[in-house]
């Protein structure tokens, strides 16, 4: 792949096997970059190792072969402490929001202010409650995760990741499970990151409104040749990809959200008469 | 027959992961290294929260012992040895032990269930992409409140079991209080008491130790959660077991 700009990419992924155990491959030397400040979409099928792929990336796993850079440092070779130095530019978000139960929320966000910098009591809270409100849940610092409804412990979890002003956000499914209108609003807030902090954005979704909203790349991963079926820009892909089930993938919603639309105008025209 | 290999895989994984806490021992003296919350919660749970238990079954252990002693020296009539045997037997044995039982059965499996639990909700992950290990943040405030929980239970345990051979020494052999209270400071030394107590430590460190274990590899499901919890509870209790002959044959060389 041609590289259009000239920055060094923050994650570079080179000739990647990923799996479980040592037979099960789910996805065979795949090479990507994703750039500063863009918002990168993994799409695929479910159970093609979408989540698994994001687990390696963010340095969980060990995979089966090839190398992944960040910021141009091996996670993959890195020691212990060199991948914990590595870890702490990641705001990682979980899919179910990944809160510790026994503390309340502002506690949550406030962990890895605590591990990690030297500031007062105060100064902490002043930042808890600054992250609290960028996510919409300004003053609920004393509930506890189990009182709160799915959606806001997904923001709640984005939050703490963003509590040290990342670099890097990683986000697996945001939207899953999650009514329309939250998962709108959930877009616009990473669409807000990227622009106000000059985060960059890797998100595994296979919501098309979503990756239409926010994404600048996408790459689609196949299950069947467990390899990447497509890379490049949404809309792009949509029209002129060469690859018919990429363009199946990335026009359903569409051709079923424009049908719905006609059907729902003829309707009401009905109606009305 | 079983191969070097497998034995070498079977203890490979446990032998890691202890290596993994004692480097994390060093935590304990940085800034913030300890969560004291959680030092706390645990403490209570294990120490402060398992006293009326403890207290009970101690109690009804050293009744029990006194009763057995009682009928077998009644024969040859030599009463009063009952407050030896049940004296000894409980600063040895059974206090330490008790406490153990009771601390597997409740904060051995609390520890595997709840750190199991946190690997579901991939809270475990969200902690090591924080950079935090959770070796050191989910082990170490167990282990040092287990530390201070089992020895201090172990006092209480020792003293109700010893109040137990004297409910059946006044009772069932009509010994005087003051007799079986002056036999039992004339026998009893401080070394057997301490000996006991230290015993109980090591006991803390493989019950939270198993319990972690178990937590952390289990599989990350409803199900595997309860599996982890059983199986905290069956190797804490093999492990005490064995750490306890060990422990007898080594305090034999010094001569307890
Ligand atoms: N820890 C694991 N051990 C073994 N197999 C796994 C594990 N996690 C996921 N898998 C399997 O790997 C495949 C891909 O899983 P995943 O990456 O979660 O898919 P998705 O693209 O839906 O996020 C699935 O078939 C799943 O069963
Ligand atoms: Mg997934």
């Amino acid at each position: 792949m041609v590289q259009q700009s000239g920055k060094t990419p923050d994650i570079s992924v080179r000739n990647l096997t990923v799996g479980y155990g040592t037979e099960k491959v789910l996805l065979q030397d795949i090479s990507f970059d994703v750039r500063p400040g863009e918002i990168f979409c993994i799409m695929g099928g479910s159970g093609c190792g979408k989540s698994t792929l994001l687990k390696h990336i963010i340095g969980l796993y060990e995979p089966m072969a090839g190398d992944i850079e960040i910021f141009g440092r091996s996670i993959v070779r890195a020691d212990e402490e060199e991948k914990q130095e590595l870890m702490r530019h990641f705001g990682v978000t979980y899919q179910g929001g990944a809160l510790f139960g026994s503390m309340t929320l502002g506690e949550n966000v406030a962990l890895p202010l605590e591990e990690y910098t030297q500031m007062s009591r105060a100064e902490i809270a002043a930042v808890v409650a600054e992250k609290l409100k960028l996510v919409g849940l300004e003053g609920l610092e004393s509930y506890m995760p189990a009182e709160l409804s799915g959606g806001m412990r997904k923001r709640a979890g984005l939050a703490r990741a963003m509590a040290l002003n990342p670099r890097l956000l990683f986000f697996d499914e945001p939207s899953a499970g999650l009514d329309p209108i939250t998962s709108a609003e959930l877009d616009q807030l990473i669409l807000r990151m990227r622009d106000q902090y000059g985060a960059t954005v890797v998100v595994v979704t296979h919501e098309l409104d979503s990756v239409f909203t926010i994404a600048d790349r996408v790459v689609m991963l196949d299950k069947k040749s467990r390899s990447i079926a497509a890379e490049g820009d949404p809309f792009e892909l949509r029209e002129h990809s060469e690859n018919a089930w990429v363009r199946a993938f990335l026009n359903r919603g569409g051709f079923r959200g424009a049908e719905r639309r006609r059907e729902k105008s003829q309707r009401t025209e009905a109606e009305e008469k | 027959m079983i191969g070097m290999r497998e034995v070498v895989e079977t203890f490979r994984e446990p032998v890691v992961f202890i290596g993994r806490v004692a480097g994390v021992f060093p935590h304990l003296f940085h800034r913030r290294g300890l969560r004291r919350r959680e030092f706390l919660y645990y403490l209570d749970l294990c120490g402060a929260r398992s006293l009326p238990i403890v207290l009970a079954i101690c109690y009804l252990m050293g009744l029990v012992l006194g009763f057995q002693a009682a009928l077998q020296m009644r024969k040859v009539g030599t009463e009063i040895f009952v407050v030896d045997l049940v004296g000894f037997s409980v600063l040895k044995e059974f206090g330490p032990l008790m406490v153990a039982m009771i601390a597997t059965g409740r904060a051995g499996s609390a520890f595997a269930a709840e750190i199991g639990t946190m690997k579901v909700d991939e809270e475990i992950s969200a902690l090591e992409t924080m950079g935090i290990s959770p070796a050191a943040y989910l082990v170490l405030p167990k282990m040092l409140s287990m530390l201070i929980a089992l020895p201090v239970l172990t006092v209480f345990g020792d003293f109700a079991g010893i109040v137990g051979g004297l409910t059946v020494g006044v009772t069932v052999l009509d010994l005087p209080m003051a007799a079986y209270c002056s036999r039992t400071m004339e026998v009893l030394d401080s070394v057997t008491f301490l000996l006991g107590v230290v015993k109980s430590m090591v006991f803390a460190v493989l019950i939270t130790l198993a319990g972690c274990y178990c937590g952390f590899r289990s599989s990350a499901d409803a199900q595997g959660v309860g599996r982890a919890a059983t199986s905290a509870v069956v190797s804490s209790i093999f492990l005490v077991v064995i750490a306890d002959a060990v422990i007898a044959i080594l305090y034999s060389f010094i001569g307890y």
